[in-house]
């Protein structure tokens, strides 16, 4: 495969996007198919053989920190690192620096697959690995921030694109959450314990955990929508003015949201208020974002009839915009009386991570990919069967994990005349198979999108066409 | 209306007090300084800038229905804010508190459900067993609070006796099923070390007698072997002849029925590491007419057989 770059002489440094980028089609098929598996246990719970790698409990933690950390993570990577570039018209602060980033945190999710499995974990949601690992983490992410930050340092254009807001906003709060959260004790090498002890420790541990939603899988994804909706719409972003006020109530809201996770718990009253109150001012700026990448589409809606890529990008918008409704509801208290706990949440949590961050994440791929390896994309007849095969497994998803999580939260709470409960918990279980199967179907369909992507992608790499890739440096003007 | 008790200091109030108040004026501010700038002729212009090539912004005006929006939900949580305590110790001015309002709930609840359970409380279960209409409160209240051990068929489950059938750790008269669900039960089966059993050789010498009480020995010899051990330290609790004792809970040996698995593996394992049954103690918080219902149920179904 030749490779021609119409370089003059400075380029940008695409080899640690192209790494990124593949990897985010590899580990997406991995922690789907982790996600599929754990969601037929769940079905037909004699799945796990009564192996104890296989349990549930193990693989649950594997698949949430492969989705979020190995499939988000390298998306974000790939997409922030190709964004600063091209809108700084820089090359990457460090070549060498963002080569450690990509192996490092190849290792750190080797680690994890590891170290999961076998059942050695810090028992922090979303922050399971263990102390060895998070340190691991903290060096890559400092290394991350150096060539993001040193990049946008060094850029040649006066303003700082509304994109890079998004991804500085994230790298920097994920460095705050993932050092707090995790000060730990350690006993031994896979061993250690949390730095905070009961309602407190909770408290730190939501705190991390809705900001892990909020700036690694909202802020960042942002970031990535502000790219590339108007470059494949071929459009300016709609309203400048509403991306600041969007992205600083974004950033000032969110961080207080973490209570909603424990309300009518041991968390002190003044804490959930707050937490409840800052989620539903939340609201606003949220649909801040959905508005501008929606509107920035205004005047090329026609577009949307022909092009699949687009398609999934408001596809992803849209979700983004209902779970950024549906999150604000119920952390309202009186309706998280009713949701908590059921599987209303594992819909909503899953509407965002399907339809928003899966959704943004392969449209822009199917943007950059073909661009950084310089050859046509194989065959948009195969992103049309992805979109409408993806649409389809996170509606089912979505849809059955509502059903079942508002029956559950109506069985649990349904009592008799005489004040016993009319339901036992058992019934409830019961009551949810159908469902569970119907979501598994969900999610099989969705990694089957991701397999045609993969396949699609991979004869688009390995085409026999000449590569042209544009990776040229604008002379500075 | 102040009241420090959740804080060490004032100190930390006002942290908290200071920045929500503030980051509220400050997204009123914010919408306030960019909500204008509805451009004159209608025309929305582009910021002049451009990156990459053809990125470029323009610079719409925020839609005035977003807007509102944004309005309502700050006007609502400084509504929320005044009457919810969020405040730093700030209680909010209806007084609400999530204790408050569960012994409340709590208490309505007595006064609503507790006159149809307490009826029941003095007949003795003996009678109350005879009764449809106990026998199907008590069921209700199986299905809550104990299904997730003894199953929802009250079979149980390895650890979790069986209540179904006519083997009892601690007895199956009425009174002793109500005292067992009031109080709980410590089952405390000691570990070979606490037994003072050290070898490898005595264990498998047990095991194998453990075996012979109820079904052929894999191994005669062992068996007769740990007979004598058996008879120096396990008939303590099992009795000589191994058939139990249940005023402490110690199981009958002979019989086919093992809670914790008969197999020589399992047996072995009981031994060597002992067992920690725990029943909880469900009178605190269910009270006593909801216990003798239980232990009613629980009554009922030995009887069936």
């Amino acid at each position: 495969m030749a490779e021609i770059s119409i370089a003059g002489q400075d380029t940008y440094n695409y080899k640690v996007v192209r790494q990124f980028a593949i990897m985010t089609i590899i580990w997406g098929i991995v922690g789907m198919s982790v996600g599929v598996f754990i969601a037929a246990e769940l079905t037909w719970p004699w799945l796990n053989m009564d192996i104890p790698y296989l349990t549930f409990s193990r693989l649950r933690p594997l698949h949430t920190n492969a989705v979020i950390f190995a499939f988000g993570g390298s998306a974000l990577f790939a997409t922030s690192y190709y964004i600063v570039q091209r809108t700084c018209h820089v090359r990457l602060f460090s070549d060498k620096l963002a080569a450690v980033t990509f192996w490092g945190w190849q290792l750190v999710i080797v680690l994890a697959a590891i170290t999961l499995p076998l059942g050695l974990t810090s028992t922090k949601e979303y922050a399971e690995l263990e102390w060895p690992i998070d340190i691991l983490i903290t060096v890559i992410w400092v290394a991350y921030a150096i060539v993001f930050f040193g990049t946008l340092y060094k850029r040649k254009v006066s303003h700082i694109y509304v994109a890079n807001w998004f991804f500085a906003a994230f790298i920097i709060t994920i460095a705050i959450l993932h050092i707090f959260n995790n000060l730990a004790v350690p006993v031994s090498m896979w061993k250690s314990y949390s730095a905070y002890a009961g309602v407190q420790d909770a408290m730190v541990q939501w705190w991390y955990g809705h900001n892990a939603v909020g700036f690694f899988l909202t802020a960042g994804f942002l970031g990535m929508m502000y790219y590339f909706v108007p470059k494949q719409a071929e459009r300016p972003v709609y309203s400048y003015r509403l991306s600041i006020v969007h992205f600083w109530a974004l950033i000032f809201t969110y961080i207080w949201a973490g209570p909603h996770h424990l309300h009518y718990t041991a968390l002190p009253d003044w804490t959930q208020t707050l937490g409840m109150v800052m989620s539903l001012i939340l609201l606003a700026p949220s649909w801040g974002g959905m508005i501008n990448g929606i509107m920035t589409l205004s005047g090329a809606w026609e577009k949307l009839r022909s092009d699949p890529i687009l398609r999934f990008m408001i596809v992803a918008i849209s979700f983004y915009g209902m779970s950024t409704f549906e999150g604000p509801m119920m952390a309202i208290k009186t309706v998280n009386a009713l949701s908590h706990y059921t599987d209303w949440t594992i819909g909503h949590v899953h509407s965002g991570a399907l339809g928003w961050v899966a959704m943004i994440t392969m449209g822009s791929m199917y943007y950059l990919i073909p661009r950084l390896f310089g050859r046509k994309l194989y065959s948009l007849k195969l992103v049309e069967v992805h979109f409408w095969v993806a649409t389809i497994g996170v509606v089912l998803y979505a849809v059955a994990m509502w059903v079942s999580g508002i029956m559950q939260g109506l069985m649990w709470r349904a009592v008799n005349a005489d004040g016993t409960l009319t339901y036992s918990f058992v019934e409830s279980v019961q009551a949810m198979h159908p469902y569970y199967m119907t979501r598994w179907l969900g999610g099989t369909l969705f990694l089957t999108g991701m397999l045609i992507m993969a396949y699609n992608i991979f004869r688009t790499v390995v085409s026999s066409e000449v590569a042209v890739v544009n990776d040229k440096i604008p002379a500075p003007h | 209306m102040f009241e420090s008790s959740l804080f060490t200091s004032q100190f930390w109030e006002w942290f908290i007090i200071i920045p929500t108040v503030l980051g509220i004026i400050a997204c009123f501010a914010l919408i306030i300084w960019l909500g204008g700038g509805r451009p004159k002729d209608g025309k929305v212009k582009t910021m002049g800038h451009v990156w990459d090539g053809d990125l470029a912004e323009l610079n719409n005006p925020l839609p005035r229905w977003w807007l509102y929006m944004f309005y309502l939900t700050l006007i609502f949580s400084i509504i929320y804010l005044i009457l919810y305590p969020g405040l730093g110790s700030f209680a909010g001015i209806l007084n609400w508190s999530e204790t408050n309002a569960y012994e409340e709930e709590m208490a309505e609840a007595e006064a609503r459900y507790g006159p149809i359970f307490a009826k029941y409380a003095e007949e003795p279960i003996e009678t109350l067993v005879q009764k449809p209409d106990a026998i199907k409160l008590g069921h209700s209240l199986y299905m809550t609070y104990c299904t997730t051990c003894h199953g929802s068929d009250a079979r149980g489950v390895r650890g979790f006796p069986n209540l179904r059938d006519d083997d009892w750790l601690y007895g199956g008269q009425a009174t002793t099923i109500e005292t067992t669900i009031m109080h709980g039960r410590n089952g405390n089966m000691p570990t070979a070390e606490m037994n003072g059993l050290k070898t490898k050789a005595d264990i498998n010498n047990i095991t194998q007698y453990v075996i012979s009480l109820s079904r052929k020995p894999d191994d005669r010899l062992a068996a007769v072997q740990g007979e004598k051990i058996f008879k120096r330290v396990c008939f303590a609790c099992h009795g000589m002849t191994g058939t139990g004792f249940q005023a402490l809970g110690a199981p009958n040996l002979t019989d086919d029925i093992s809670l914790y698995g008969a197999s020589r593996s399992k047996i072995r394992e009981t031994i060597t590491y002992g067992r920690q049954g725990k029943m909880p103690a469900h009178g605190d918080f269910l009270g006593k007419a909801k216990v003798h219902l239980l232990a009613t149920y629980i009554y009922s179904l030995s009887l069936k057989k």
